[in-house]
């Protein structure tokens, strides 16, 4: 018997997030490396327990495998509880038939089971796909305050950013009274940063509907929220201020990392009461040898640099062999980097290998044709042959043979 | 009883006086080491690695950093339900002033009897938590059976420039069975050192236990080794692989700037035997634009902003603008001011070395700062 929680959350991590191409070929978005040491999902896990949530579904569907065995029991977060913790909830069979999770809305319903074991007051739905830091047990206080069955969390943005997001459009005491999905003018910069508190049976009573309704697609944004809002519940946006990012492209995954590097950029993961937990691996700490070059840079440990990294990010485990150069670049975990290979401006996945003398990247002031620069890729495990030449923006996830 | 089942009991405290001002409010297994490790994290992965899990851990002083360390056993995936890990403190008696004092290993298992007997494990490794390696203990018994030995003993060969304290000795003949040992010696040279590490029969190891007890005999090493060298089968084990052995500030220096050679680290940490410690859940290392950094080993949690030459830093060092660390190891938590110049420090937990200052010792007397200290 499960004891009654005020409130609990459930994350939404089956996205494939297409547009980080080669980079969730065999993973979830929610599980690909982050910040030297974290994977994405680390984030939201993090805020739960440092929030006080101690009970967490995790709703995964697109390549599941790594993502499941990362979560595991939630020790590394602290959410191995008695009563509670945290759970992967793929989709499941049931007598009446089964179903992919076809829409957030959907992945919810279908775990209503799962919540009502738990008979909630409130249930806050979060996405497995950005970086921040929040205490959502400000936000509830906030819910419960302006008597809300429905709160949203929204970030200020541009004006030239609103048409991108999902823009709340409020009135002065922050009640929400219209909705619009990546508006082509946007009326207010309040975009929704996808973190919303529900009264757990008012939200129980629209999925129920949502669910029957056969031309809905069964998505908070497009079906839920418009519905709630229509038929006049009291819904309210709530402010966040600080540091949030989607990393949903390979772009803002890189910014994201280079932002750590970056002092001036408010999100400070070494704070001590809120720390950002992850499972860590088991390596001594990593060693920088004579004749290296280590400057405003990240490096885990378990590394082994000989050559010169510089406004890099470095995950647990990699070797930067001597005379490599490393500028403005994310290696993950167990990459190897060989003599006198450069990787610029680029994102090497775990366990890829750069041959020696090999190039991957350039800055963009090299970039023979400007508009076709961006950031390279280097799937997970491609090794790149000694001496090639990978250009700038590629998007690699086959090995690389040497003429 | 498992056939082939091996427990391990450590000694946490063994040789803890000749460790100095390590020791001071710590045990020798919690001595920090190598960036991101205790002691005895090195004999508790060597037992994990080797498929122990039964592990008792005998305690006898200043044990509350060591039970901070350990914890349940979680981090060494010893918190089973089903034997895990085991602390084995000593308790008072009514009649006693203090706690038991034990000196020697078998005087401690005399009164841990009832731990030792309630496992159903075929042998038992006995080990110091004063020895850093990465040894297959598999290999031991392997060679245990294969020899039809009473006792193994590992050993190594060893060159101490200097006379180490509190080492024991051995003469292996060409059979590796032991032919002498020797305790106390204080010679230098080549010579097979005893790492404290011995797997046996628990049944023997209770007989010998009990014996000891009626006859005195506190030391595994003179009581068993030594007065049944010739009645019981000795044999030695060699390790051949990275060994170091803390005994002194000068031997602990020594053992940490050993890390610094890769060949060292690949004997140490083979990715098929990790070492586990403690997890802080700490950001990883960041270096900031001036920083400047050579052969050294740096841990998680650390802001480098200063110049690195030859240092071992532990978990959340902070090294300002402007400061130079040669030849030093800085543990858990240290700070440098910025403009700060030093050079073969030691500088142990919590130590604040403000802006400025200069502190300079010897590679044979490095400057040791006590855990706390502020400079």
């Amino acid at each position: 018997m499960t004891q009654k929680k005020e409130w609990i959350a459930m994350l939404l991590a089956g996205g494939q997030g297409s547009r980080l191409y080669t980079l969730t070929r065999k993973i979830a978005k929610p599980a690909v490396p982050f910040g030297g040491k974290y994977r994405i999902i680390d984030f939201p896990l993090s805020n739960c327990t440092n929030s006080g949530i101690d009970t967490v579904g995790v709703l995964t569907q697109y390549q599941p495998l790594q993502l499941n065995e990362y979560i595991g029991n939630g020790q590394p977060w602290d959410l191995d509880v008695m009563n509670g913790g945290a759970f992967v909830l793929p989709p499941y069979q049931r007598s009446s038939g089964s179903d992919w999770y076809t829409g957030t809305a959907n992945a919810i319903w279908q775990n209503s089971g799962f919540i009502d074991r738990y008979d909630p007051e409130y249930v806050v739905i979060l996405s497995g796909d950005h970086i921040y830091k929040m205490d959502y047990s400000k936000m509830l206080e906030y819910h419960k305050e302006k008597g809300s069955v429905a709160t949203i969390a929204v970030l200020n943005v541009s004006m030239e950013e609103a048409s991108r997001f999902g823009i709340m459009n409020c009135n002065p005491d922050m009640s929400v009274y219209e909705f619009e999905e990546k508006p082509a003018k946007p009326k207010s910069t309040l975009a929704s940063m996808g973190i919303y508190i529900f009264d757990w049976k008012v939200l129980r009573r629209y999925l129920e509907e949502d669910d029957a309704d056969r031309t809905s697609s069964k998505d908070f944004g497009k079906n839920i929220i418009p519905t709630m809002l229509d038929a006049g519940e009291p819904m309210f946006a709530y402010p966040f201020e600080g540091y949030w990012k989607d990393v949903g492209t390979i772009d803002s995954l890189w910014e994201a990392n280079m932002d750590l590097l970056n002092p001036t950029v408010p999100l400070d993961l070494y704070d001590p009461s809120w720390k950002i937990y992850s499972r860590n691996p088991v390596m001594p700490p990593h060693y920088i040898a004579d004749g290296a070059v280590v400057e405003n840079s990240m490096i885990a440990e378990g590394g082994d640099i000989w050559g010169q990294v510089d406004f890099s990010v470095v995950f647990s485990g990699v070797t930067v062999e001597r005379g490599a150069v490393v500028r403005d670049s994310i290696i993950m975990p167990g990459a190897v980097i060989r003599a006198g290979a450069r990787v610029e401006y680029s994102i090497v996945a775990e366990n890829a290998e750069i041959g020696a003398g090999a190039t991957v990247g350039c800055r963009p002031e090299d970039a023979q044709d400007k508009d076709a620069w961006g950031v390279a890729v280097i799937g997970e495990g491609v090794h790149i042959a000694p001496g090639v030449a990978v250009p700038a923006k590629a998007l690699v996830d086959q090995d690389i043979k040497g003429e | 009883m498992k056939s082939n089942k091996i427990m391990g009991i450590i000694f946490s405290n063994m040789h803890d006086e000749c460790m100095g001002e390590l020791t001071g409010a710590r045990t020798a297994g919690s001595i920090p080491y190598g960036g991101r490790y205790r002691l005895i994290d090195f004999t508790l992965s060597n037992m994990v690695n080797s498929g122990i899990k039964d592990i008792g851990i005998v305690t006898r002083q200043n044990y509350q950093s060591l039970m901070d360390h350990v914890g349940s056993g979680r981090a060494w995936d010893l918190s089973r339900k089903v034997g895990g890990l085991r602390l084995l403190p000593p308790y008072a008696r009514l009649t006693g002033a203090s706690a038991d004092d034990h000196v020697g290993c078998l005087e401690a298992l005399a009164g841990r009897l009832v731990y030792l007997q309630s496992v159903d494990a075929q042998y038992v490794v006995l080990s110091g938590a004063d020895v850093i390696s990465n040894i297959d203990l598999r290999d031991v018994l392997r060679q245990h059976q294969e020899t039809g030995a009473d006792i193994t003993a590992v050993y190594a060969d060893c060159r101490r420039e200097t006379p180490g304290r509190d080492v024991s000795t051995v003469e292996v003949a060409a059979d590796g069975r032991l032919t002498d040992v020797s305790v106390n010696v204080s010679t230098t040279g080549n010579h097979k050192e005893f790492l404290n590490i011995a797997l046996l029969s628990r049944e023997l190891l209770i007989k010998m236990v009990n014996e000891g007890y009626a006859h005195g005999k506190a030391s595994f090493t003179r009581g068993v080794m030594q007065d049944h060298l010739q009645d019981l089968k000795i044999y030695g084990y060699e390790s051949t692989g990275f060994v170091a052995r803390i005994s002194g500030m000068e031997s602990y220096f020594a053992a940490n700037m050993a890390l610094l050679n890769s060949e060292a680290r690949a004997q140490l940490f083979p990715a098929e035997r990790p070492v586990f410690t403690k997890v802080r859940d700490e950001v990883p290392a960041k270096y900031g634009l001036k920083s400047k950094v050579s052969n050294s080993l740096v841990a998680d949690g650390c802001v480098i902003e200063g110049e690195l030459e030859n240092c071992i830093v532990f978990r959340g060092v902070r090294v300002g603008r402007g400061a130079v660390v040669k030849n030093s190891i800085l543990m858990q938590d240290a700070i440098v001011g910025e403009n700060a110049d030093l050079n073969y420090v030691i500088a142990d937990k919590d130590v604040v070395v403000r802006s400025g200052r200069t502190l300079c010792g010897y590679t044979s007397i490095p400057f040791y700062l006590q855990k706390g200290m502020s400079v």
